[in-house]
C-alpha cells in the first residue's frame, strides 16, 4: 500500500484523471486555447461554446438554468461576490444580515468586512450538532434583514442544514438566501427548482475539478440583483469581469457532469467505507462523533479522542494526511471555532480529527488507519497526564490548573 | 508545519516517560499548563541526599513540541544539583530542537515544570 494514505479529501480532491484528459485539451496551441470573449473567429467560437457546456454541466447537477451560472476563481470569491453584492444591493432594504458561527472564513470574514461597511450581523448559535434552529433563526429576522447565508454541509463536521426549510423561511419573508455549496456538491442532492434559494457558491476543487475555479448560482426567478466585485470588461453579465479560463471550466464541468453521474454509487461506497471506520475506532474509550445526531454527508467524520491532543495525534498518524480539529497546524493555537461553537469543551476541541473520504479511498486504507489510530491512542495516552487523572477518577474540571 | 529533526526524534522515542511514586519523601512532582491551552506537563524528579537529581520521569498532554521539550529536559535535568537545574532557561530549550516562534511557549512550560518541581521538592523538606 502506498504511504501516506490522503484522507483529507475535505480540504481538497485530486483531480479525476477523466477531469485532466479534459482539461489538457484546452491550453496548447493544437487544442482550444481561444479567449471565449474573442467575437471575431473560430478560436473565440469552440471556446466560448466549451464554456457554455461546461455551463450546462454545472447547472444539470444542481437542476438550474446556465444562464444562472456565474464563473468565479473559486468558493472564496463566490461567497464574497454573493453576499457583499447582495448586501450592497440592497443595503436601501435594511443592513441587517444572518450567518451562523459554524460558517467557513470566507463567509465569516466577508460578513466582518461588511461590519466595517456599516451593516449589523447576527451570528447564529448552532445546536450541539451543528445544525440550526429555524426558530432561532426566524427570531434573529428583522424588517432590514436583506441577507441570510449559511452552508450547505460544514466542512469540518460533515453536518447537513436543511437548506429546504430555511429557504421556505426566508421566502416568506422576502430575504435574499445564499448557501455555501462547497463542500455539497457531488454528495448530497441539490435541486434549485425546488429549493427557495437564492445564491449558491461552488468549488470545482472539492469536487475532483482543479483549483483556482468555481461557480455562484444567481437566481433569475424570482430574478436576484447583485453588486458587481470586480469590474471590467463585462464578463459573466457584468457580474464578474475577467477572461474566462477554459481549460479550468471545461474541468470543472465535466467534473459536475461525472459527480451527477456517479453521485448515488459513490454515495453508497463511501457511506460502507465511514462505516467501517468509525466501526473500528468507536470502542476506544472516550472518543466522541462530533455531530453524530445530525444528517451528515459519508464523506466527513470528526472525532474528538479525550486526553490526547489533535497536533500531536497528528504526528502519530504522519503516514495518514488528515486534518486537526485544532488550528494547531496552522500557526494559531486557538482550538476549532466550529467544534467550539458545538459547545465541545478547549480540550475536546483541541483533541479533535477531521477523516475525509473521497473517490480514491479503498478498504485497505481504512484498515491501515484503524491500526495507526489504535496505536497512536495507546502510545499518546501512555504518555498523558490527565489519561492518569482520568483513569484515577479525578475530575479534571475540579483541577486547580497553572494557565499559562 | 515542519518539525526539526530533534523534536521528531524526541516525540518518536520519548526519554523517561512514566511516573514515580508519589509518597517517596525523594521524588518532586511539578504539573503546569492546562487542558484548554492545549497542554499540560507532569515532571517528577528524584532528588538524593546530596541535592542532586537522580533521575526524572515525565508525562504530556501537548503537541509534539511540548513533548520533546519535557523529554529533553529530563534528560538535562539528570545528574544536576537543585540549582543547577533551577538554571535552565526556555531558550535554551527552544534553541536545543529549534522550536519556531509559535512553539516557544513549549519551551516555557518545560522550564516552569522543573522550577514547579523544585519548589514542590524545598516545599516538602521544609515542611
Amino acid at each position: 500500500m502506498k504511504l501516506p494514505i490522503y484522507l483529507d479529501y475535505a480540504a481538497t480532491t485530486p483531480v479525476d484523471p477523466r477531469v485532466a484528459e479534459k482539461m489538457m485539451q484546452y491550453l496548447t496551441m493544437d487544442g482550444e486555447f481561444g479567449n471565449p470573449a474573442s467575437r471575431s473567429h473560430r478560436f473565440g467560437w469552440q471556446a466560448e461554446e466549451s464554456v457554455e457546456v461546461a455551463r450546462s454541466q454545472i447547472a444539470e447537477l444542481v437542476n438550474a438554468d446556465p444562464r444562472e451560472i456565474v464563473f468565479t476563481s473559486g468558493a472564496t470569491e463566490s461567497n464574497n461576490l454573493a453576499i457583499k453584492g447582495a448586501a450592497q444591493f440592497y443595503k436601501k432594504k435594511g443592513k441587517h444580515l444572518i450567518t451562523a458561527k459554524t460558517e467557513h472564513k470566507a463567509v465569516l470574514d466577508t460578513m466582518r468586512q461588511l461590519e466595517r461597511e456599516g451593516f449589523e450581523v447576527t451570528y447564529l448559535d448552532v445546536e450541539s450538532n451543528g445544525l440550526v434552529d429555524l426558530a432561532k433563526l426566524e427570531a434573529a429576522m428583522r424588517p432590514d434583514t436583506t441577507v441570510v447565508s449559511l452552508m450547505f454541509v460544514n466542512n469540518e463536521i460533515g453536518v447537513i442544514q436543511d437548506i429546504a426549510a430555511i429557504g421556505e423561511l426566508c421566502r416568506s419573508k422576502g430575504i435574499v438566501f445564499h448557501v455555501d455549496a462547497a463542500q455539497a456538491t457531488g454528495k448530497v442532492d441539490i435541486d434549485l427548482q425546488s429549493l427557495k434559494v437564492d445564491l449558491m457558491s461552488f468549488s470545482g476543487h472539492k469536487t475532483y475539478g482543479p483549483k483556482g475555479i468555481g461557480a455562484l448560482y444567481v437566481r433569475r426567478k424570482p430574478r436576484i440583483r447583485l453588486e458587481a466585485q470586480t469590474h471590467g470588461g463585462g464578463h459573466e453579465r457584468g457580474m464578474r469581469s475577467g477572461t474566462l479560463a477554459p481549460h479550468q471550466i471545461a474541468a470543472m464541468g465535466e467534473a459536475f457532469r461525472l459527480a451527477k453521474e456517479e453521485m448515488a454509487a459513490e454515495r453508497e461506497r463511501i457511506t460502507a467505507l465511514r462505516d467501517r471506520l468509525w466501526d473500528g475506532i468507536k470502542d476506544i474509550e472516550q472518543v466522541y462523533l462530533n455531530g453524530g445526531s445530525a444528517p451528515r454527508v459519508p464523506g466527513i467524520t470528526n472525532i474528538s479522542f479525550n486526553f490526547v491532543e489533535g497536533e500531536s495525534l497528528i504526528m502519530a498518524l504522519k503516514d495518514i494526511a488528515v486534518s486537526s480539529g485544532s488550528a494547531c497546524t496552522s500557526a494559531s493555537l486557538e482550538p476549532s471555532y466550529v467544534l467550539r461553537a458545538l459547545g465541545l469543551t478547549d480540550e475536546l476541541a483541541h483533541s479533535s480529527i477531521r477523516f475525509s473520504i473521497g473517490r480514491f479511498t479503498t478498504e485497505e486504507q481504512i484498515d491501515h488507519t484503524i491500526k495507526i489510530v489504535h496505536q497512536a491512542i495507546d502510545k499518546l495516552r501512555e504518555m498523558s497526564p490527565l489519561w492518569d487523572m482520568f483513569k484515577d477518577g479525578i475530575d479534571l474540571n475540579t483541577v486547580a490548573w497553572v494557565a499559562h | 508545519m515542519a518539525y526539526s529533526n530533534k523534536v521528531i526524534d524526541h516525540y518518536e522515542n520519548p526519554r523517561n516517560v512514566g511516573s514515580f511514586a508519589k509518597d517517596d519523601p525523594s521524588i518532586a512532582t511539578g504539573m503546569v499548563g492546562a487542558p484548554a491551552c492545549g497542554d499540560v506537563m507532569k515532571l517528577q524528579i528524584k532528588v538524593n541526599e546530596q541535592g542532586i537529581i537522580e533521575d526524572a520521569k515525565f508525562k504530556t498532554y501537548g503537541c509534539g513540541s511540548a513533548i520533546a521539550s519535557s523529554s529533553l529536559v529530563t534528560e538535562w535535568v539528570k545528574g544536576k544539583s537543585l540549582d543547577e537545574a533551577q538554571q535552565i532557561k526556555n531558550t535554551d530549550i527552544a534553541h536545543e530542537l529549534a522550536l519556531p516562534p509559535v512553539k516557544i511557549h513549549c519551551s516555557i512550560l518545560a522550564e516552569d515544570a522543573i522550577k514547579a518541581a523544585i519548589a514542590d521538592y524545598k516545599q516538602k523538606r521544609g515542611g
